[in-house]
């Protein structure tokens, strides 16, 4: 068995670490941003949102092993949290909840 | 992971599998034994008689027996008893010490037509895979955390899977028996894609269920951090009214039932909550039975005056978002189906916990094949080879073990319910040991052939140790009973079978490797 190097093992590592933390926090930011959003009743928004999330997850999930390198995988994370995160600010700001 | 799109996603699919596979076998293994909880709790604990009384007058049984036992708790719970589930369970509990603390709660179980306390041998019954499946076991919430993080690796797993298998319906027709690898490959991909919408149904439902423990985010966003006041609003009904301390006397509770039925178009009551009964501030919640609709509502209840009778609320229509989530939550459960559909669930159930083995089966062969001339084993192969016969065969043989011990422990044994439960995972803890010293066919084979021993030999068990034999029970149409000895005597038979494959392939082996390693090396994509 041929002996994989260690850059590769961190490259992946890395990954792993960007697809379950990284992509926990891009679901969790996109079910709050949906929720804010949403036109519905509190209640039924926050269970909209947290519905959905795990779709986000998923496609997070997929983003970090499809990209061509584990510093896309995580810029990517990156951008789109800070995405969620504005327009979730904007949300709050303007009083949506 | 420099190639394409689809092998980054075989990658992604070979290491999420592999790594959740183990315990994602035997979640959803004990998953599919609990669609027959009650089926199996009333196998573990025949004494409790089946009795067909209306709900009326078993919550009248209720009802006297409370009055007698538990006037001054401050609420009481009242389970009625259905076609599955032939109990009649009521649970006090006290009016708590101090403000704000818990009150105690006792459980009983009563006969619905004698009122008589019920004294079944104590056992966990089929609650106990139902428990395993989801808290592993484990201290709350541990135990709950880690099945729904196995369930979204099982959602990556399946999702990946399929971006994976490009000639997803043409290669469902195919099937090449007696080709070694290739065969399991084959089998694999039938089982996955034959019953893929129960796949999809049954994970994403289970993130669903859990979802406010795992992604509170919008919760504490949308509420300012209040959680309390979401959970008040998703369930108006649960909140308690505070005590008169004026005694009054309880309103008889039988002929809410009708009232109740009147609100929700015939549908039935499951379980009612008396509060404060005894006092002029008593109410009455009934809830309904999720049994008659697919569609869970979680909060779906109607309100009485405690001492009038009166009708003081019902829940309001469930918006969509929540019939969604609470369909989810249904579906998953199959409390809805009956005998026909029960049976789909538990094949279904199986076909996913057949998905998760084969996959382990081929992690290995695949890389077993590489070693085949060299006669030691690699660690690391060596060690999934263990853990694939413990978290499989061993399972099998842990369940078995439970079983015997529910026949076998002495009825008035103290801590016998707990020993139960011990003898599975004490068995499971074996079978891990066993593999760890035989090669790995010979293991193979000696676990399943004591699985085999052991289910097929489950109705002499009974038969032997209770009245309840299969001729009994078929004669008296006990189903329950007679369906939980013959799928026993089955799953022996198949056990047996399994294992005289597996101690043939054995001699075969050699040869076939050689012929089907071409095969396997065109298409290896991982």
């Amino acid at each position: 068995m041929k002996v994989l190097p260690v850059s590769y093992r961190l490259a992946v590592t890395s990954r792993v670490l960007a697809a379950v933390l990284g992509g926990y926090i891009v679901a969790a930011l996109a079910s709050v941003s949906l929720t804010l959003w949403v036109p519905m009743a509190r209640a039924d928004a926050v269970v909209t949102g947290m519905m959905t999330s795990f779709l986000a997850y998923l496609g997070a999930v997929i983003w970090c092993f499809a990209c061509r390198s584990a510093w896309q995988a995580w810029l990517g994370l990156i951008v789109s949290s800070l995405v969620l995160a504005a327009t979730s600010g904007l949300a709050y700001w303007m009083g949506l909840s | 992971m420099k190639e394409g799109f689809r092998q980054a996603m075989a990658w992604l699919h070979t290491w999420a599998g592999l790594i959740f596979g183990w315990l994602l076998f035997s979640i959803f293994l004990t998953g599919t034994l609990a669609y027959f909880k009650d089926e199996i709790s009333h196998w573990m604990q025949p004494e409790i008689p089946a009795r067909s009384v209306t709900s009326e007058a078993s919550l009248n049984v209720a009802q006297n027996y409370l009055q007698q036992h538990a006037a001054g708790a401050s609420r009481w719970l009242i389970d009625l008893p259905d076609a599955r589930e032939p109990g009649l369970s009521v649970r006090w509990q006290q009016t708590p010490a101090k403000r704000g603390e818990r009150g105690q709660f006792t459980e009983k179980l009563l006969d619905p037509q004698t009122g008589a306390e019920v004294q079944g041998r104590a056992t966990t019954g089929g609650e106990f895979f139902y428990r395993f499946h989801f808290q592993l076991q484990m201290p709350y919430p541990w135990g709950r955390w880690l099945s729904t993080i196995a369930a979204m690796v099982m959602f990556v797993a399946l999702i990946s899977g399929i971006i994976t298998h490009k000639k997803i319906f043409k290669d469902f027709f195919t099937f090449r028996p007696r080709k070694g690898q290739r065969s399991w490959l084959d089998g694999h991909n039938a089982v996955g894609v034959l019953v893929l919408p129960f796949h999809l149904m049954i994970t994403y439902s289970s993130l669903v269920i859990f979802m406010s423990m795992v992604m509170p985010a919008s919760i504490l966003a949308a509420y300012n951090g209040d959680a309390r006041a979401f959970y008040d609003e998703v369930f108006p009904a649960s909140t308690t009214p505070e005590r008169a301390d004026q005694p009054a006397p309880l309103a008889s509770l039988a002929p809410l039932l009708e009232k109740a039925r009147e609100q929700w178009s015939g549908g039935r009551v499951g379980r009612l909550t008396v509060n404060n009964p005894g006092d002029a501030n008593a109410s009455v919640v009934l809830v309904r039975d999720g049994a008659d609709r697919v569609v869970h509502d979680f909060g779906s209840a109607v309100t009485f005056n405690g001492v009038t009778g009166q009708l003081l609320g019902t829940t309001p229509e469930q918006s969509l978002p929540r019939a969604i989530a609470g369909s989810f939550y249904g579906l998953h459960m199959g409390h809805f189906a009956g005998p026909v559909l029960r049976w789909l669930y538990f094949i279904c159930g199986l076909a996913g916990t057949a998905m998760i083995g084969t996959g382990l089966v081929i992690w290995l062969g695949k890389r077993q094949l590489k070693h085949a001339k060299s006669a030691v084993m690699p660690f690391e192969l060596r060690l999934v080879e263990v853990l694939n016969i413990a978290s499989m065969s061993g399972l099998m043989v842990a369940v078995a073990v439970f079983f015997w011990a529910n026949r076998v422990l002495p009825v008035e044994m103290a801590g016998r319910a707990d020993w139960e439960v011990n003898g599975f995972f004490i068995a499971w803890g074996l079978s891990l040991l066993h593999a760890m010293v035989r090669r790995g066919r010979a293991a193979w084979v000696e676990q399943l052939a004591l699985a085999a021993l052991l289910f097929g030999a489950v109705p002499l068990l009974n038969a032997l140790t209770t009245p309840f034999h299969l001729g009994n029970a078929l004669a008296q149409g006990d189903w329950a009973m007679a369906g939980f000895d013959l799928t026993c005597l089955g799953s022996g038979v198949f056990f047996a079978w399994a294992a005289w494959k597996m101690q043939r392939s054995g001699r075969a082996e050699i040869v076939t490797q050689v012929r089907a390693r071409p095969i396997t090396l065109e298409r290896e994509a991982n």
